[in-house]
């Protein structure tokens, strides 16, 4: 019989299959841990918020039985009384009262008030003292909000993330008209991300195909032109559009000069919507012209050729032949663009001022300044399913196997 | 000239440079008549394919104009020359159907539904693709492919269809098969066909005339049997079939005969080319016009070589001779004599008549096409 060499040295090599496997691992390690984990994270943090519901047990349970129209009974004022206090000795009060003050503002200061002056009370009955304390803990409405913000699992987030509340009586209506500012935010970004991607494709098409078709070296010489931008840094880019465009910027200056306009009437190009749509079109170019070039250098250029020898005039024979097969770089360029763009965050918050601010920014602004992480993550949930959806539907009408990303 | 001798395609010194300074076709003459299979055959380089190009519309000519049933294209684009194309890769729309790609040229043309529909039909049924039309381009073969693109190019009824190496992709028996097939549908149709090939065995068959380029220029225009017998350039006696090349000087001119001083012997041979008493010239002979042990005296050119090698091909045996101090001289004779009757190092007597062997211009070019 045949010794196999491996098994003389007493061990078994991995199979082929499995090595590849071990390859793979950090890789998908890494994915996990910086990727996935908190992905998951975050969409629990958009439906789970314990905080509440840990500090207050006793006056959660208690308030379960409540129905909600008359004020509570001592016992329920006691239970909180209790609940506060020795919230206030965890130092966990300061998050619970955010936490509260979110779903009914001005709550903070009832609750820390009445938990630092609640020391002084030695005995009830509660409610005339919490009353007396703070005018809030006379309205059902207070108690209705506490109970709401006690929901350890929680829709409330997303609702607010729609700009819809629960009324008292728990069926879903829309904010009061002055709270109202996601659904706009979100129509603002899907709009400003549909314009962005019509622009990267309007301008990208024409250069992809010049690239496309050009002689090898002068092709290098411009995809270069093309990726120059493309490694720079995005700050560099994006300030240099404020160089630019501002009111005392190169464009304006040259406007007046030439007499397009005065002095007086400079146009504002920038911190505001034209200074973000310009300055995302050309950050995200780039991904529209580089996968057009792929699937058009693939196209040979006698097809249109012999769309011209078969008596096509030069517009049938782009519009029949040429354009036809460029639809997959056309798909993946504009998928690509599209899904950057609705969740892009840097150039809005730099050259976007008030009016040109995305959802991503208030997404930021909420992980960032406010600390209401639970709503930033269902932002950002909702903002997921719309990428996914949109990946569906690409799917289901062009194809994701035809897609060609370079 | 008169209306019907007039040729239906005429190059009228036509040049092409595409920098100025090289032409990569140099003042060509060309006539091309009605429902003929003319094939421009030539190696890589010497300017069939810009010469068919100019004619498609592809290219523009740098000076000299192209007639077509008369009149100058030089301003038609090439859809409103309604000259049919077979490209060499078949240029077949991949995002097409066969059908679709069919009746594009139909479509263009702005033609109704049902019309077009029958021509698809008539034009698959021609190159033998009945029930294709929903396949496509992808999913047919390499030769399946090749008729469709034949199709296409025939469905609107182009007098004049251009065929640029359109068998170049397949393999040898393939192109053999489509060699007859194009044959059929020429004869078929009687359109006329311009057909550009390297190859010379593949031009041989299909032409009713070649055309043999070379360096921009034509060499010479006739049928496959004159080009063969009668070729009046090196190049061409040279490019087109096995051919035995004898550097010499003239010697002395007798009206069409020349004696020609080759590598230490005197040869006759008869005069194509202009030369003069003195002038440097390439002979040219076939290897199966060379007879092996002739009666002596029965030749006017009779000379002793030895045998370097013998190749036995069946019906054929090619041998190699050293003759005139060259030793590549290639002789075939039927296999008449046996296997074994001659063998390397045999001293033989050859000869041939004079009228075979051609006085042509030097060509001292030894690659071989």
């Amino acid at each position: 019989m045949n010794v196999v060499p491996e098994q003389k040295t007493g061990r078994t090599r991995p199979g082929p299959g499995l090595r590849a496997a071990l390859l793979v691992l950090p890789l998908l390690v890494f994915i996990g841990v910086t990727f996935l984990a908190p992905l998951a994270n975050m969409l629990v943090r958009s439906v789970h918020d314990p905080v509440v519901a840990d500090a207050l047990p006793g006056t959660l349970e208690k308030l379960r039985d409540w129905d909600g129209r008359n004020l509570p009974d001592e016992a329920i004022y006691e239970a909180l009384a209790g609940e506060l206090l020795k919230s206030r000795e965890d130092r966990t009060l300061g998050q619970v009262a955010t936490r509260i003050n979110r779903v009914q503002s001005g709550l903070r200061s009832a609750l820390t008030r009445t938990a630092r002056r609640l020391g002084n009370v030695e005995d009830g009955p509660w409610r005339e003292a919490m009353t007396g304390i703070h005018a809030a803990w006379g309205e059902t409405g207070t108690w209705l909000a506490l109970r709401e913000a006690g929901d350890r699992y929680t829709t409330r987030h997303y609702l607010n993330a729609l700009d819809l509340q629960r009324d008292p009586g728990g069926s879903i209506v829309r904010q009061p008209e002055d709270r109202r500012i996601y659904l706009i935010l979100f129509w603002r970004t899907l709009l400003v991300s549909l314009g962005v991607t019509t622009l990267c494709l309007l301008i990208g098409y024409p250069v992809a195909r010049l690239i496309a078709h050009a002689p090898p070296r002068r092709a290098y010489l411009l995809l270069i032109l093309v990726l120059v931008p493309f490694w720079t840094s995005l700050l560099v880019r994006t300030t240099s559009w404020i160089v630019l465009l501002q009111n005392q910027g190169v464009l304006n200056d040259m406007f007046v000069f030439l007499g397009v306009i005065g002095d007086d009437g400079r146009l504002a190009m920038i911190y505001n919507m034209t200074g973000t749509f310009v300055a995302m079109t050309h950050v995200l170019l780039p991904f529209m012209v580089l996968p057009l070039y792929s699937v058009m250098s693939a196209i040979p250029r006698v097809q249109t050729s012999a769309a011209e020898s078969l008596g096509a005039t030069a517009w049938q024979s782009f519009w029949r032949v040429y354009w036809p097969q460029t639809l997959p770089g056309v798909g993946a360029g504009c998928l690509l663009v599209f899904i950057l763009a609705i969740g892009y965050y840097i150039t809005p918050a730099l050259v976007g001022g008030s009016t040109g601010q995305l959802i991503s920014n208030m997404i930021a602004f909420h992980m960032q300044s406010s600390l209401n992480w639970s709503l930033a993550a269902a932002l950002g949930g909702i903002l997921l399913v719309c990428v996914a959806g949109l990946y569906v539907l690409y799917d289901r009408v062009v194809g994701i196997e035809r897609m060609r990303l370079g | 000239m008169e209306g019907s001798r007039r040729p239906y395609v005429e190059y009228r010194k036509v040049s092409k440079s595409y920098d100025g300074k090289t032409t990569v076709v140099d003042g060509v003459d060309l006539d091309i008549r009605k429902g003929e299979f003319l094939t421009l055959l030539g190696p890589s380089g010497s300017g069939k394919t810009t010469c068919l190009m100019m004619l498609a519309g592809f290219e523009t000519t740098t000076s000299g104009e192209i007639l077509v049933d008369g009149r100058s294209i030089h301003n038609l684009p090439p859809r409103k020359r309604g000259i049919g194309m077979v490209f060499q890769n078949y240029a077949l729309f991949p995002h097409m159907t066969v059908g679709a790609n069919l009746a594009f040229p139909l479509e263009v043309r702005g033609m109704d539904r049902a019309r077009c529909r029958e021509r698809v039909e008539r034009a698959l049924q021609l190159v033998r693709l009945e029930g294709f039309e929903q396949r496509r381009p992808g999913q047919l073969s390499g030769g399946q492919q090749q008729r469709v693109a034949i199709a296409r190019a025939l469905v609107f009824d182009p007098e004049l269809v251009l065929m640029d190496e359109p068998l170049g992709a397949l393999d040898r028996r393939l192109r053999e098969e489509m060699q007859y097939e194009i044959r059929r549908i020429h004869k078929t149709l009687g359109v006329t066909v311009v057909y550009v090939t390297h190859d010379q065995q593949e031009a041989m068959v299909m032409s009713d005339r070649i055309a043999v380029l070379r360096d921009g220029r034509v060499e010479q225009v006739a049928d496959p049997e004159t080009l063969y017998e009668e070729p009046q350039r090196s190049f061409v006696a040279r490019f087109i079939g096995e051919n035995n090349r004898l550097h010499g000087k003239v010697m002395g001119i007798e009206g069409d005969i020349c004696e020609v001083f080759v590598g230490g012997e005197i040869i006759e041979a008869i005069r194509i080319a202009p030369c003069q008493v003195g002038d440097a010239t390439t002979l040219s002979i076939r290897p199966e016009r060379v007879a092996v042990s002739p009666k002596s005296g029965r030749y006017t050119n009779e000379l002793v070589g030895v045998v370097e090698d013998i190749t036995f091909l069946g019906d054929f045996l090619r041998l190699r001779v050293t003759v005139c101090r060259t030793s590549n001289f290639i002789i075939k004779i039927p296999n008449t004599v046996g296997h074994g009757a001659l063998l390397a190092g045999d001293k033989i007597l050859i000869g041939w008549t004079p009228t075979d062997c051609r006085v042509l211009d030097p060509d001292p070019e030894e690659e071989t096409p």
